[in-house]
């Protein structure tokens, strides 16, 4: 499959097909959407499962649930203050769905639902419309007053209102762009090594040993994208934050 | 003699002089490593110049007047694209202080 003729097909593993057979096919219900859904379950089942006990000395899971809600929590209160407590339901709804995307993505024969731009891009626009939306309902008319700073000459707004308003709008596309080529480049690295181990394995009696190079690359790569999982869920949660905090406090 | 802390707190003079202590990283601030830091320079300039180019041409489609609209949003984008560049290299104000 990863190597048809000579050729390396690094991005086939993007492809989207029907999954479930024939009712999936007719409700094209496809693996990304599967993906969504087992991510959802694992996700579900951690919290549940994790705080049935609700110990004082907390159990395994019980610290893993416990120490992820702590993680938003601390992150939102130290980025927005007391007031954004309120959006930890959806801050932590946000991370907790990315990271399990990213960390599934990395299983074999998985899917990686972060690595297509709709995806990440409806995450981002969900994000941009709240953040405007905060924004306005907390400070009505003077919202508007972010494209503007205060003491900026007044002869500078035709420039200064433009440049601030493309700025605001370039906020969902560099958040959905940085998760999205982080993952899309991940595994296509991964791929095109993993390609490199099978075409040096079939050249004879040296290949089984060159490939060994590729092979070690890749479990170096491996532990590389474990980061890169982690730390882009984190940056989309902070990111996330720090335009909750411009929305609230307007700077 | 001098106190204890006499030496601790001159040691910690002399090493701030030096500069050898690392001032403490804020508390759940955006990562810092090089490498990450200049992909989201990248992405920032990137994202704004989509925008500025999406919306130009959207604007000239709309109102026949290509592409005058195309190239001062263009410009403009790429204005928003460096804006966004000097945000990022602008140290943030934490929320605690406000």
């Amino acid at each position: 499959m990863a190597v048809e003729g000579k050729a390396i097909d690094a991005l086939g593993q993007f492809e989207l097909g029907t999954v479930l057979g024939p009712v999936g096919a007719a409700v094209g219900f496809t693996q990304s959407n599967l993906y969504m859904l087992i991510s959802a379950g694992l996700i579900f089942v951690l919290m549940m499962s994790g705080m049935r006990a609700r110990a004082i000395i907390p159990g395994r899971m019980q610290g893993l649930a416990e120490s992820a809600y702590g993680f938003i929590d601390d992150m939102l209160q130290a980025q927005v203050g007391e007031a954004g407590r309120r959006f930890l339901p959806f801050v932590f709804t946000l991370f907790m769905f990315i990271l399990f995307g990213n960390m599934l993505g990395l299983f074999p024969y998985a899917f990686t639902y972060t690595s297509h731009i709709t995806m990440t891009f409806t995450l981002a626009g969900i994000v941009f419309v709240l953040i405007t939306f905060v924004g306005i309902s907390l400070h009505g008319r003077k919202f508007f007053g972010y494209f503007f700073p205060e003491g900026a000459p007044l002869w500078l707004a035709p420039i200064i209102i433009p440049v601030e308003i493309i700025s605001y709008l370039s906020r969902p596309i560099s958040l959905s762009v940085r998760l999205f080529a982080n993952m899309v480049a991940g595994h296509v690295m991964l791929k095109v090594f993993a390609t490199f181990v099978v075409m040096l394995a079939g050249l004879g009696t040296v290949g089984p040993f060159l490939a060994v190079a590729p092979l070690a690359m890749n479990v170096a790569l491996v532990g590389f994208e474990v980061l890169v999982a982690f730390l882009q869920a984190y940056v989309f949660a902070i990111l996330t934050c720090i335009y909750l905090h411009d929305a609230v406090h307007l700077h | 003699m001098d106190d204890p802390d006499s030496l601790n707190r001159r040691l910690k003079a002399a090493r701030d002089r030096q500069g050898l202590d690392k001032p403490e990283a804020v508390k759940g601030g955006l990562p810092t490593s090089s490498w990450g830091f200049g992909l989201r320079a990248g992405v920032e300039v990137f994202s704004a110049l989509v925008v500025g180019v999406g919306l130009g041409f959207a604007l000239d489609r709309w109102l026949g007047t290509w592409p005058w609209l195309f190239v001062l949003c263009f410009i403009v984008g790429a204005a928003a694209g460096v804006l966004n560049l000097y945000r990022l290299f602008t140290p943030r104000s934490g929320a605690r202080k406000d």
